[in-house]
Parts: structure tokens; sequence; C-alpha cells
């Protein structure tokens, strides 16, 4: 079996990102359970949320495929 | 760095080849002029990612055009579909996030760009196409490049460009010597690092994606063609998940489309807020 240890570091490193998005999501879960009305404002906060904690994912595969 | 492992023996005489980058060099549609640049070979031609891009431009300036033609008072169902899009891009992009004073001078920009990308990224799944043309990162750095210019331009055109400079490299409420610490951190962040995550995002979301789909299409036909007995049903299994990660792709490229543009928007608030 061929394969590149980079691969397995980015599987590594995709871990932290991977909490953070749940974390994120639970926590935005959490607030429309308890107040459904506010669904519209956090939905936002919390795409965005997940943007921002995804970013690393994405500078981890452009890590993994250039190094 | 490069492994082997020999334990696994091949199941068949033919090994298998992972998909990679590579796959996503198409050759230029028509003549095929190459020529050698530091030691890359480069196509110098129209290839479909080019296509591709002016199509979508061409089809989205087309539905807004025909949905906006005939302004009746009671809308057709063409029109309705396009004061819908026009209206979720304008009322939870722009107003929700620029704020109500100044959102419509953005919003031609915001909306047609929603829809440029999501285009873009619907192309990887329409059948005959199916090709993200943002799996091409030059394309992602030039709408990365615009949205910087723009976001910038508002600011500074707003606060004056030393009062622009003021307001995103120095974090309210903080004095003294924390600043010599935190001023460049924040300027690296706030105008240097933003537009490469807006583009690296959106460009790696499409190139991972499609990847994804390639490795489970072709490693499904390997194992159903090329397997042994026992494992050729692992490859309908493979083809299955094949058509599941479609529909989280498409889940996707509808988010990717939003995140990018809700990012814009929050970028151009950032830029154009009140000094604390």
């Amino acid at each position: 079996m061929e394969g590149n240890l980079n691969m397995i570091g980015y599987g590594l490193a995709a871990v932290g990102p991977g909490v953070g998005i749940g974390l994120i999501f639970a926590a935005y879960i959490n607030g429309v359970a308890r107040q459904p009305e506010a669904q519209g404002r956090l939905q936002t906060i919390a795409i965005l949320g997940f943007a921002l904690a995804e970013a690393l994912a994405i500078i981890g595969i452009a890590l993994a495929f250039v190094l | 760095m490069s492994f082997t492992l020999s334990a696994v023996t091949p199941l068949a005489e033919e090994s298998f080849t992972p998909p990679g980058p590579g796959d996503f060099n198409l050759p230029p549609v028509g003549p095929d002029n190459t020529f050698q640049f530091l030691g890359e070979t480069m196509y110098a031609g129209v290839t479909k990612p080019m296509l591709q891009i002016v199509l979508t431009a061409a089809l989205v300036f087309w539905f807004f055009y025909a949905a906006s033609k005939k302004q009746a008072m009671v809308p057709g169902r063409l029109q309705y579909a396009g004061e819908g899009a026009y209206g979720f891009v304008r009322n939870s992009m722009g107003r929700d996030i620029i704020g109500s004073a100044e959102f419509m001078r953005f919003v031609p920009y915001l909306v047609s760009l929603f829809f440029f990308i999501l285009l873009n990224n619907l192309f990887a799944t329409l059948p005959f196409i199916q090709f993200p043309t943002f799996s091409r990162s030059g394309m992602v750095y030039g709408l990365a490049l615009l949205s910087w210019v723009i976001y910038n331009a508002a600011g500074i055109k707003k606060h004056g460009f030393i009062g622009y400079l003021k307001l995103q490299t120095v974090p309210a409420g903080i004095r003294g010597p924390l600043l010599i610490l935190l001023v460049p951190l924040e300027a690296m962040s706030n105008l240097l690092v933003r537009p490469v995550t807006l583009a690296l995002r959106l460009f790696a979301n499409m190139l991972a994606g499609h990847l994804l789909l390639i490795l489970f299409a072709l490693g499904g036909e390997y194992l159903l063609v090329h397997g042994a007995a026992l494992v050729k049903p692992v490859g309908i299994v493979a083809w299955l998940l094949f058509v599941a990660i479609s529909f989280l792709e498409i889940l996707i490229q509808f988010l990717q489309a939003y995140v990018f543009v809700l990012l814009n928007a929050m970028y151009i608030s950032g830029a154009l807020a009140d000094e604390h």
C-alpha cells in the first residue's frame, strides 16, 4: 500500500476543527431549543463560526498538498 | 514523505491509482498549445472552467434580466422566483449584516456574487458538466481579490485612509504597550489573511469534495471490475455512497456560496463600522 504521510497528518489536524464545528452546532441547537424565535439571528452566527473553524481544516488540506 | 506497506498484496494484476489534484488539470478545448514554464507544462488556450465561468455569468444575467423585464403587480412564476432569490440575499445577507442605513449600495454586488458562485458550484453536480469551476484556484483568487478591493475601498471612502487603518488595526479599548503586540496581529488578520482564507475556503471545499466523488467512483469501479469475487459487492456499496455524498456535496455547494457572500457582507460591515 502506497500513500502519503501528509494525509495522516492532515487527518490528525482535522480533529481540532471537527471538535470545534461540533461544539458550534451543539451550542446553536441548544440556543434554538431554548429560544426558537432567535433562530434567524443564531443561524448567521453559527454559520459564521462554522466558516471560521473550518478555515483551519482548509489551511491544513492546502498544506497537506503543498508540503 | 511517502511510505510503502508491502504486507497488503494487491488483489489483481492491475494496481489502483488513486485520484489526485492532477486530475483537475483539464486539457484545453480546441487547439492544444503547450509550453514549458519553470519545468511545468502550461496550456495556452481556453479550458473548460473558463467556458463555465462565462456561461455562468451569461446565465445569471439572463435569469435576472428575464425575471425583472415584466414587472407585474401580480408576479408570474419567473418574476416570483427572481424576487425570492433577490430578496433572500438582500434580507439575510445585506440588511441583517451591513445594516439598514448603507446596505443598498452593496446589494447588487452581493446578489450577483452569490448566484455566480452558486451556479459555478452546482456545475460540479450538473450532468454533462460535472466540474466545479472553483476547484481551479486561479478562478477563486480573482473573486477574493475583488472582494478585498471592495471592502477596503468602502472603508477608506468612509473613514479616510488613516482612519480606516486605525479602525482595522487598533482594537477598541486597548492602550499602552499591548498595542505593539496587537496592531501587527490585527493588521495581518484583517488586511492580509482575510482574502486568502476567503479564497482557500471555497477552492479547497470544491477541490476536496470533487476529489472524494472521483475516489468513490473510481474505487467502486476498480473493486467491481478488478476485485476478487468476495470484494465485488463492496464496489456497489461504494457507488451507493457516491450517490449519498453527491447530495452532501449539493448542500456544501450551497453553503459555501452562502458563506462566501456572508463573509463579504461581514467584512463590508466591519469596514463601515463607526469607531468605538
